[in-house]
Protein backbone atom coordinates (compact mmCIF):
# COMPACT_ATOMS: atom_id res chain seq x y z
CA UNK A 1 0.00 0.00 0.00
CA UNK A 2 1.28 3.43 -0.99
CA UNK A 3 1.35 5.94 1.83
CA UNK A 4 2.13 9.04 -0.23
CA UNK A 5 2.20 10.15 -3.85
CA UNK A 6 5.99 10.06 -3.54
CA UNK A 7 5.80 6.44 -4.47
CA UNK A 8 4.10 7.26 -7.76
CA UNK A 9 7.20 7.54 -9.96
CA UNK A 10 6.67 8.80 -13.50
CA UNK A 11 10.30 9.26 -14.51
CA UNK A 12 13.61 8.81 -12.80
CA UNK A 13 17.26 9.27 -13.63
CA UNK A 14 19.49 8.60 -10.68
CA UNK A 15 18.71 11.02 -7.87
CA UNK A 16 16.41 13.14 -9.97
CA UNK A 17 12.91 11.85 -10.33
CA UNK A 18 9.45 12.98 -11.29
CA UNK A 19 6.96 11.58 -8.83
CA UNK A 20 3.25 12.13 -8.17
CA UNK A 21 3.88 14.74 -5.52
CA UNK A 22 5.78 17.01 -7.88
CA UNK A 23 3.38 16.47 -10.77
CA UNK A 24 0.27 17.15 -8.66
CA UNK A 25 1.97 20.22 -7.21
CA UNK A 26 2.67 21.49 -10.69
CA UNK A 27 -0.91 20.90 -11.63
CA UNK A 28 -2.03 22.84 -8.58
CA UNK A 29 0.39 25.65 -9.33
CA UNK A 30 -0.87 25.79 -12.87
CA UNK A 31 -4.49 25.95 -11.80
CA UNK A 32 -3.83 28.58 -9.14
CA UNK A 33 -1.61 30.79 -11.27
CA UNK A 34 -3.68 30.46 -14.42
CA UNK A 35 -6.93 31.04 -12.51
CA UNK A 36 -5.51 34.10 -10.84
CA UNK A 37 -4.12 35.41 -14.09
CA UNK A 38 -7.43 34.79 -15.82
CA UNK A 39 -9.45 36.62 -13.24
CA UNK A 40 -7.04 39.46 -12.56
CA UNK A 41 -6.51 40.02 -16.27
CA UNK A 42 -9.52 42.30 -16.44
CA UNK A 43 -9.80 43.75 -12.99
CA UNK A 44 -12.34 46.45 -12.54
CA UNK A 45 -11.25 49.54 -10.65
CA UNK A 46 -14.85 50.62 -10.68
CA UNK A 47 -17.50 50.09 -8.07
CA UNK A 48 -19.03 47.37 -10.25
CA UNK A 49 -16.94 44.24 -10.54
CA UNK A 50 -17.23 40.59 -11.56
CA UNK A 51 -18.19 37.82 -9.13
CA UNK A 52 -14.82 36.13 -9.54
CA UNK A 53 -13.06 39.35 -8.70
CA UNK A 54 -15.28 39.70 -5.68
CA UNK A 55 -14.38 36.16 -4.60
CA UNK A 56 -10.65 36.81 -4.96
CA UNK A 57 -10.95 40.11 -3.14
CA UNK A 58 -12.81 38.42 -0.29
CA UNK A 59 -10.13 35.72 -0.07
CA UNK A 60 -7.20 38.13 -0.21
CA UNK A 61 -8.68 40.67 2.22
CA UNK A 62 -9.79 37.80 4.51
CA UNK A 63 -6.26 36.42 4.67
CA UNK A 64 -4.91 39.89 5.20
CA UNK A 65 -7.31 40.45 8.06
CA UNK A 66 -6.38 37.15 9.66
CA UNK A 67 -2.70 38.04 9.49
CA UNK A 68 -3.42 41.38 11.04
CA UNK A 69 -5.39 39.76 13.84
CA UNK A 70 -2.42 37.55 14.67
CA UNK A 71 -0.52 40.72 15.48
CA UNK A 72 1.56 41.44 12.40
CA UNK A 73 1.54 45.12 11.81
CA UNK A 74 2.04 45.23 8.06
CA UNK A 75 0.02 42.29 6.72
CA UNK A 76 0.75 43.11 3.08
CA UNK A 77 4.41 42.26 3.73
CA UNK A 78 3.57 38.71 4.81
CA UNK A 79 0.58 38.24 2.55
CA UNK A 80 2.62 36.69 -0.26
CA UNK A 81 4.13 33.96 1.91
CA UNK A 82 1.32 33.20 4.33
CA UNK A 83 -1.45 33.65 1.78
CA UNK A 84 0.22 31.27 -0.65
CA UNK A 85 0.77 28.78 2.14
CA UNK A 86 -2.92 28.81 2.94
CA UNK A 87 -4.08 28.74 -0.65
CA UNK A 88 -1.71 25.92 -1.56
CA UNK A 89 -2.69 23.69 1.32
CA UNK A 90 -6.39 24.51 0.94
CA UNK A 91 -6.32 23.90 -2.80
CA UNK A 92 -4.37 20.69 -2.35
CA UNK A 93 -7.08 19.38 -0.05
CA UNK A 94 -10.02 20.72 -2.04
CA UNK A 95 -8.86 18.86 -5.12
CA UNK A 96 -9.30 15.53 -3.38
CA UNK A 97 -12.81 15.54 -4.79
CA UNK A 98 -11.24 14.96 -8.20
CA UNK A 99 -10.93 11.21 -8.84
CA UNK A 100 -7.39 9.98 -9.28
CA UNK A 101 -5.94 12.99 -7.55
CA UNK A 102 -3.75 12.57 -4.53
CA UNK A 103 -3.01 15.62 -2.45
CA UNK A 104 0.69 16.49 -2.44
CA UNK A 105 0.27 17.50 1.16
CA UNK A 106 -0.24 13.88 2.09
CA UNK A 107 3.44 13.43 1.28
CA UNK A 108 5.77 14.04 4.19
CA UNK A 109 8.26 15.45 1.68
CA UNK A 110 5.84 18.26 0.78
CA UNK A 111 4.90 19.06 4.36
CA UNK A 112 8.57 18.92 5.30
CA UNK A 113 9.34 21.27 2.43
CA UNK A 114 6.62 23.66 3.59
CA UNK A 115 7.86 23.41 7.18
CA UNK A 116 11.37 24.11 5.97
CA UNK A 117 10.11 27.13 4.09
CA UNK A 118 8.53 28.38 7.31
CA UNK A 119 11.74 27.51 9.15
CA UNK A 120 13.69 29.72 6.76
CA UNK A 121 11.05 32.42 6.44
CA UNK A 122 10.71 33.04 10.19
CA UNK A 123 14.30 34.24 10.74
CA UNK A 124 14.26 36.02 7.40
CA UNK A 125 11.22 38.06 8.35
CA UNK A 126 12.72 38.55 11.82
CA UNK A 127 15.93 39.89 10.36
CA UNK A 128 14.04 42.06 7.87
CA UNK A 129 12.11 43.53 10.74
CA UNK A 130 14.71 43.85 13.48
CA UNK A 131 18.05 43.50 11.74
CA UNK A 132 20.51 40.60 12.18
CA UNK A 133 21.67 41.62 15.65
CA UNK A 134 18.22 42.28 16.92
CA UNK A 135 16.98 38.93 15.69
CA UNK A 136 19.90 36.93 17.05
CA UNK A 137 19.57 38.62 20.39
CA UNK A 138 16.05 37.27 20.65
CA UNK A 139 17.60 33.80 21.13
CA UNK A 140 19.25 35.06 24.30
CA UNK A 141 15.95 36.17 25.75
CA UNK A 142 15.24 36.31 28.58
CA UNK A 143 18.83 35.06 29.46
CA UNK A 144 21.63 33.45 27.50
CA UNK A 145 20.94 30.18 29.38
CA UNK A 146 17.80 29.91 27.28
CA UNK A 147 19.79 29.84 24.01
CA UNK A 148 19.80 26.03 23.56
CA UNK A 149 16.18 25.78 24.48
CA UNK A 150 15.27 28.50 22.01
CA UNK A 151 17.14 26.67 19.26
CA UNK A 152 15.51 23.36 20.18
CA UNK A 153 12.07 24.99 20.17
CA UNK A 154 12.78 26.47 16.75
CA UNK A 155 13.70 23.10 15.31
CA UNK A 156 11.00 21.14 17.06
CA UNK A 157 8.23 23.42 15.99
CA UNK A 158 9.31 23.09 12.40
CA UNK A 159 9.21 19.31 12.75
CA UNK A 160 5.89 19.46 14.53
CA UNK A 161 4.47 21.64 11.78
CA UNK A 162 5.58 19.22 9.09
CA UNK A 163 4.35 16.13 10.85
CA UNK A 164 1.04 17.75 11.87
CA UNK A 165 0.07 18.52 8.31
CA UNK A 166 1.39 15.30 6.92
CA UNK A 167 -0.37 13.20 9.56
CA UNK A 168 -3.70 14.82 8.96
CA UNK A 169 -3.52 14.70 5.22
CA UNK A 170 -2.15 11.22 5.00
CA UNK A 171 -4.57 9.85 7.56
CA UNK A 172 -7.50 11.38 5.72
CA UNK A 173 -6.43 9.87 2.43
CA UNK A 174 -5.58 6.57 4.10
CA UNK A 175 -8.94 6.41 5.84
CA UNK A 176 -10.78 6.94 2.61
CA UNK A 177 -8.66 4.29 0.93
CA UNK A 178 -9.19 1.76 3.71
CA UNK A 179 -12.91 2.48 3.97
CA UNK A 180 -13.26 2.08 0.23
CA UNK A 181 -12.10 -1.49 0.58
CA UNK A 182 -14.50 -2.21 3.47
CA UNK A 183 -17.65 -0.26 2.66
CA UNK A 184 -17.36 0.75 -0.95
CA UNK A 185 -20.41 3.00 -1.36
CA UNK A 186 -21.72 5.53 1.11
CA UNK A 187 -19.18 5.84 3.86
CA UNK A 188 -16.16 6.88 1.78
CA UNK A 189 -18.15 9.79 0.36
CA UNK A 190 -18.97 11.00 3.87
CA UNK A 191 -15.36 10.63 4.86
CA UNK A 192 -14.25 12.57 1.80
CA UNK A 193 -16.57 15.38 2.79
CA UNK A 194 -15.15 15.27 6.27
CA UNK A 195 -11.68 15.19 4.74
CA UNK A 196 -12.44 18.42 2.92
CA UNK A 197 -13.37 20.05 6.20
CA UNK A 198 -10.30 18.80 8.03
CA UNK A 199 -8.17 19.83 5.07
CA UNK A 200 -9.45 23.39 5.28
CA UNK A 201 -8.92 23.38 9.03
CA UNK A 202 -5.37 22.14 8.51
CA UNK A 203 -4.67 24.82 5.93
CA UNK A 204 -5.94 27.40 8.37
CA UNK A 205 -3.94 25.98 11.30
CA UNK A 206 -0.75 25.67 9.27
CA UNK A 207 -0.99 29.24 8.08
CA UNK A 208 -1.93 30.60 11.49
CA UNK A 209 0.96 28.75 13.15
CA UNK A 210 3.39 30.11 10.57
CA UNK A 211 1.98 33.58 11.16
CA UNK A 212 2.36 33.16 14.91
CA UNK A 213 5.99 32.09 14.50
CA UNK A 214 6.72 35.02 12.26
CA UNK A 215 4.92 37.35 14.66
CA UNK A 216 7.03 35.97 17.51
CA UNK A 217 10.18 36.59 15.51
CA UNK A 218 9.26 40.07 14.41
CA UNK A 219 7.59 41.28 17.56
CA UNK A 220 9.69 43.95 19.28
CA UNK A 221 11.17 42.82 22.58
CA UNK A 222 10.03 45.92 24.38
CA UNK A 223 6.37 46.67 24.10
CA UNK A 224 5.62 49.92 22.32
CA UNK A 225 4.49 52.68 24.59
CA UNK A 226 0.78 53.07 24.59
CA UNK A 227 -0.31 56.11 22.63
CA UNK A 228 -0.96 59.10 24.86
CA UNK A 229 -4.58 59.96 24.85
CA UNK B 1 11.43 6.12 3.47
CA UNK B 2 8.78 8.75 4.24
CA UNK B 3 10.91 11.70 3.30
CA UNK B 4 12.43 11.93 -0.14
CA UNK B 5 14.93 14.77 0.06
CA UNK B 6 14.88 15.50 -3.65
CA UNK B 7 11.13 15.88 -3.49
CA UNK B 8 11.52 18.10 -0.43
CA UNK B 9 13.87 20.36 -2.34
CA UNK B 10 11.70 20.32 -5.43
CA UNK B 11 8.58 21.11 -3.40
CA UNK B 12 10.35 23.92 -1.57
CA UNK B 13 11.38 25.36 -4.92
CA UNK B 14 7.87 24.84 -6.26
CA UNK B 15 6.49 26.64 -3.25
CA UNK B 16 8.82 29.60 -3.72
CA UNK B 17 7.84 29.78 -7.39
CA UNK B 18 4.19 29.58 -6.41
CA UNK B 19 4.71 32.42 -3.94
CA UNK B 20 6.19 34.52 -6.72
CA UNK B 21 3.39 33.57 -9.13
CA UNK B 22 0.70 34.34 -6.61
CA UNK B 23 2.28 37.64 -5.72
CA UNK B 24 2.47 38.56 -9.37
CA UNK B 25 -0.90 37.36 -10.55
CA UNK B 26 -3.09 37.51 -7.49
CA UNK B 27 -2.11 39.65 -4.54
CA UNK B 28 -0.58 42.56 -6.32
CA UNK B 29 -3.33 43.11 -8.90
CA UNK B 30 -6.08 42.53 -6.35
CA UNK B 31 -4.53 44.84 -3.77
CA UNK B 32 -3.83 47.39 -6.45
CA UNK B 33 -7.41 47.21 -7.61
CA UNK B 34 -8.67 47.60 -4.05
CA UNK B 35 -6.31 50.50 -3.43
CA UNK B 36 -7.32 52.13 -6.68
CA UNK B 37 -10.96 51.71 -5.81
CA UNK B 38 -10.42 53.10 -2.34
CA UNK B 39 -8.53 56.03 -3.79
CA UNK B 40 -11.23 56.53 -6.31
CA UNK B 41 -13.94 56.38 -3.67
CA UNK B 42 -11.96 58.74 -1.48
CA UNK B 43 -11.46 61.05 -4.44
CA UNK B 44 -15.12 60.84 -5.31
CA UNK B 45 -16.07 61.50 -1.71
CA UNK B 46 -13.67 64.41 -1.60
CA UNK B 47 -15.02 65.58 -4.91
CA UNK B 48 -18.55 65.19 -3.63
CA UNK B 49 -17.58 67.10 -0.51
CA UNK B 50 -15.99 69.79 -2.61
CA UNK B 51 -19.03 69.91 -4.84
CA UNK B 52 -21.27 69.99 -1.83
CA UNK B 53 -19.22 72.81 -0.36
CA UNK B 54 -19.28 74.55 -3.71
CA UNK B 55 -23.01 73.98 -3.99
CA UNK B 56 -23.44 75.30 -0.48
CA UNK B 57 -21.31 78.28 -1.38
CA UNK B 58 -23.27 78.77 -4.58
CA UNK B 59 -26.49 78.43 -2.66
CA UNK B 60 -25.33 80.94 -0.07
CA UNK B 61 -24.15 83.25 -2.79
CA UNK B 62 -27.38 82.80 -4.67
CA UNK B 63 -29.37 83.44 -1.53
CA UNK B 64 -27.25 86.46 -0.80
CA UNK B 65 -27.70 87.72 -4.33
CA UNK B 66 -31.38 87.02 -4.12
CA UNK B 67 -31.63 88.99 -0.94
CA UNK B 68 -29.57 91.74 -2.49
CA UNK B 69 -31.76 91.66 -5.55
CA UNK B 70 -34.87 91.74 -3.41
CA UNK B 71 -33.48 94.67 -1.51
CA UNK B 72 -32.52 96.46 -4.68
CA UNK B 73 -35.83 95.68 -6.25
CA UNK B 74 -37.65 96.92 -3.15
CA UNK B 75 -35.48 100.04 -3.11
CA UNK B 76 -36.06 100.61 -6.82
CA UNK B 77 -39.75 100.00 -6.42
CA UNK B 78 -39.94 102.38 -3.50
CA UNK B 79 -37.88 104.94 -5.41
CA UNK B 80 -40.02 104.49 -8.48
CA UNK B 81 -43.15 104.79 -6.37
CA UNK B 82 -41.84 107.95 -4.76
CA UNK B 83 -40.83 109.34 -8.11
CA UNK B 84 -44.14 108.41 -9.60
CA UNK B 85 -45.91 110.06 -6.69
CA UNK B 86 -43.75 113.14 -7.01
CA UNK B 87 -44.29 113.16 -10.75
CA UNK B 88 -47.99 112.69 -10.20
CA UNK B 89 -48.04 115.56 -7.74
CA UNK B 90 -46.01 117.67 -10.13
CA UNK B 91 -48.29 116.83 -13.04
CA UNK B 92 -51.31 117.47 -10.88
CA UNK B 93 -49.83 120.78 -9.82
CA UNK B 94 -49.05 121.62 -13.43
CA UNK B 95 -52.52 120.61 -14.48
CA UNK B 96 -53.97 122.66 -11.67
CA UNK B 97 -51.83 125.60 -12.66
CA UNK B 98 -52.77 125.13 -16.28
CA UNK B 99 -56.39 124.81 -15.27
CA UNK B 100 -56.03 127.88 -13.08
CA UNK B 101 -54.35 129.74 -15.91
CA UNK B 102 -57.01 128.57 -18.30
CA UNK B 103 -59.70 129.45 -15.85
CA UNK B 104 -58.10 132.84 -15.24
CA UNK B 105 -57.83 133.33 -18.96
CA UNK B 106 -61.42 132.31 -19.39
CA UNK B 107 -62.43 134.57 -16.57
CA UNK B 108 -60.39 137.32 -18.16
CA UNK B 109 -61.95 136.58 -21.51
CA UNK B 110 -65.36 136.55 -19.92
CA UNK B 111 -64.58 139.75 -18.13
CA UNK B 112 -63.31 141.25 -21.37
CA UNK B 113 -66.35 140.00 -23.16
CA UNK B 114 -68.55 141.34 -20.43
CA UNK B 115 -66.67 144.61 -20.49
CA UNK B 116 -66.85 144.78 -24.25
CA UNK B 117 -70.49 143.95 -24.09
CA UNK B 118 -70.92 146.44 -21.32
CA UNK B 119 -69.08 149.06 -23.31
CA UNK B 120 -71.06 148.24 -26.38
CA UNK B 121 -74.25 148.41 -24.38
CA UNK B 122 -73.10 151.60 -22.72
CA UNK B 123 -72.11 153.11 -26.04
CA UNK B 124 -75.33 152.01 -27.59
CA UNK B 125 -77.28 153.23 -24.60
CA UNK B 126 -75.45 156.51 -24.74
CA UNK B 127 -76.12 156.86 -28.43
CA UNK B 128 -79.72 155.86 -27.90
CA UNK B 129 -80.13 158.20 -24.93
CA UNK B 130 -78.52 161.03 -26.80
CA UNK B 131 -80.61 160.34 -29.86
CA UNK B 132 -83.76 160.17 -27.77
CA UNK B 133 -82.78 163.32 -25.89
CA UNK B 134 -81.93 165.05 -29.10
CA UNK B 135 -85.20 163.98 -30.61
CA UNK B 136 -87.20 164.90 -27.50
CA UNK B 137 -85.56 168.29 -27.22
CA UNK B 138 -86.08 168.91 -30.92
CA UNK B 139 -89.73 168.06 -30.50
CA UNK B 140 -89.96 170.26 -27.43
CA UNK B 141 -88.04 173.20 -28.87
CA UNK B 142 -90.35 176.04 -29.76
CA UNK B 143 -90.04 179.82 -30.20
CA UNK B 144 -90.91 180.43 -26.58
CA UNK B 145 -88.15 178.12 -25.57
CA UNK B 146 -85.95 180.04 -27.92
CA UNK B 147 -86.88 183.10 -26.04
CA UNK B 148 -85.84 181.51 -22.83
CA UNK B 149 -82.60 180.59 -24.47
CA UNK B 150 -81.91 184.15 -25.49
CA UNK B 151 -82.67 185.36 -21.96
CA UNK B 152 -80.30 182.88 -20.47
CA UNK B 153 -77.70 183.78 -23.09
CA UNK B 154 -78.09 187.45 -22.30
CA UNK B 155 -77.73 186.86 -18.58
CA UNK B 156 -74.67 184.78 -19.09
CA UNK B 157 -73.11 187.44 -21.28
CA UNK B 158 -73.68 189.96 -18.55
CA UNK B 159 -72.31 187.70 -15.88
CA UNK B 160 -69.08 187.11 -17.84
CA UNK B 161 -65.91 188.52 -16.22
CA UNK B 162 -62.23 187.96 -16.00
CA UNK B 163 -60.10 186.58 -18.71
CA UNK B 164 -62.79 184.96 -20.88
CA UNK B 165 -64.54 188.33 -21.05
CA UNK B 166 -61.36 190.08 -22.10
CA UNK B 167 -60.52 187.52 -24.72
CA UNK B 168 -64.01 187.61 -26.15
CA UNK B 169 -64.03 191.43 -26.07
CA UNK B 170 -60.83 191.54 -28.08
CA UNK B 171 -62.19 189.04 -30.56
CA UNK B 172 -65.43 190.95 -30.93
CA UNK B 173 -63.67 194.26 -31.36
CA UNK B 174 -61.36 192.94 -34.08
CA UNK B 175 -64.28 191.20 -35.68
CA UNK B 176 -66.43 194.24 -35.92
CA UNK B 177 -63.80 195.95 -37.98
CA UNK B 178 -63.18 193.23 -40.56
CA UNK B 179 -66.05 190.82 -40.41
CA UNK B 180 -69.03 190.82 -38.13
CA UNK B 181 -69.47 188.27 -35.39
CA UNK B 182 -71.94 185.49 -36.11
CA UNK B 183 -74.75 184.64 -33.76
CA UNK B 184 -76.41 181.38 -34.63
CA UNK B 185 -79.69 180.12 -33.27
CA UNK B 186 -81.83 177.06 -33.96
CA UNK B 187 -84.83 179.09 -34.92
CA UNK B 188 -85.24 182.31 -36.72
CA UNK B 189 -84.84 184.91 -33.98
CA UNK B 190 -87.43 187.70 -33.62
CA UNK B 191 -86.16 191.24 -33.83
CA UNK B 192 -86.82 192.03 -30.09
CA UNK B 193 -84.66 189.25 -29.07
CA UNK B 194 -82.05 190.29 -31.54
CA UNK B 195 -82.20 193.83 -30.11
CA UNK B 196 -81.96 192.53 -26.55
CA UNK B 197 -78.91 190.47 -27.39
CA UNK B 198 -77.36 193.37 -29.35
CA UNK B 199 -77.93 195.62 -26.32
CA UNK B 200 -76.51 193.14 -23.95
CA UNK B 201 -73.42 192.78 -26.14
CA UNK B 202 -72.95 196.50 -26.48
CA UNK B 203 -73.36 197.03 -22.75
CA UNK B 204 -71.19 194.16 -21.71
CA UNK B 205 -68.27 195.04 -23.91
CA UNK B 206 -68.99 198.80 -23.92
CA UNK B 207 -68.74 198.99 -27.68
CA UNK B 208 -70.83 198.83 -30.74
CA UNK B 209 -70.66 195.23 -31.71
CA UNK B 210 -71.74 194.23 -35.16
CA UNK B 211 -73.48 190.93 -35.25
CA UNK B 212 -74.86 188.82 -38.05
CA UNK B 213 -77.71 186.57 -37.13
CA UNK B 214 -77.95 183.10 -38.64
CA UNK B 215 -80.32 180.21 -38.20
CA UNK B 216 -78.80 176.78 -37.56
CA UNK B 217 -81.30 173.97 -36.81
CA UNK B 218 -78.48 171.52 -35.84
CA UNK B 219 -78.11 173.46 -32.57
CA UNK B 220 -81.45 171.95 -31.51
CA UNK B 221 -81.97 174.72 -29.09
CA UNK B 222 -79.85 177.59 -27.81
CA UNK B 223 -77.58 180.33 -29.08
CA UNK B 224 -73.98 180.37 -30.24
CA UNK B 225 -71.78 183.48 -30.71
CA UNK B 226 -68.68 183.13 -32.82
CA UNK B 227 -66.18 185.92 -33.37
CA UNK B 228 -62.74 185.63 -34.84
CA UNK B 229 -62.27 182.05 -33.67
CA UNK B 230 -63.67 182.73 -30.18
CA UNK B 231 -67.03 181.21 -29.28
CA UNK B 232 -69.63 181.70 -26.59
CA UNK B 233 -72.45 179.18 -26.73
CA UNK B 234 -75.30 178.03 -24.75
CA UNK B 235 -77.10 175.34 -26.74
CA UNK B 236 -78.52 171.92 -26.16
CA UNK B 237 -76.24 170.57 -28.90
CA UNK B 238 -73.30 171.93 -26.97
CA UNK B 239 -74.52 170.33 -23.75
CA UNK B 240 -75.13 167.04 -25.49
CA UNK B 241 -71.69 167.24 -27.07
CA UNK B 242 -70.04 167.87 -23.72
CA UNK B 243 -72.11 165.04 -22.19
CA UNK B 244 -71.05 162.70 -24.96
CA UNK B 245 -67.47 163.76 -24.48
CA UNK B 246 -67.66 163.15 -20.76
CA UNK B 247 -69.26 159.74 -21.16
CA UNK B 248 -66.69 158.79 -23.81
CA UNK B 249 -63.85 159.77 -21.49
CA UNK B 250 -65.45 157.73 -18.68
CA UNK B 251 -65.73 154.66 -20.92
CA UNK B 252 -62.16 155.00 -22.09
CA UNK B 253 -60.99 155.17 -18.49
CA UNK B 254 -62.72 151.87 -17.65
Amino acid sequence: MRLSPDGMIFWQRGFVKLNGTIVFTWALMLVLAAGSKLITRSLSMDLRRSRWQNLLEIIVTGIEKQIEEIGLRHPEKYLGFLGTLFLFVAAANLFTVVPGYEPPTSSLSTTAALALCVFVAVPLFGIMDQGVGGYLRSYLEPTFIMLPFNIISELSRTLALAVRLFGNMMSGAMLVAILLTITPFLFPAVMTALGLLTGMVQAYIFTILAAVYIAAATRPRKPEPAPQN
Amino acid sequence: MLIDWFTVGAQALNFVILVWLMKRYLYKPILNAIDARERRIAAELADADAKKAEAQKDRDEFRHKNEEFDKQSAALLSKATDEAKAEGRRLLEEARKAADALSAKRRETLRNDARNLNQAITRRAQQEVLAITRKALMDLSTTSLEERFSNVFTRRLREMNGRPKETLANALKTASETEPAVLRSAFDMPSEQRATIQNALNETFAADIRVRFETAPDLIGGIELTANGQKVAWSIADYLLSLEKGVGELLNKQ
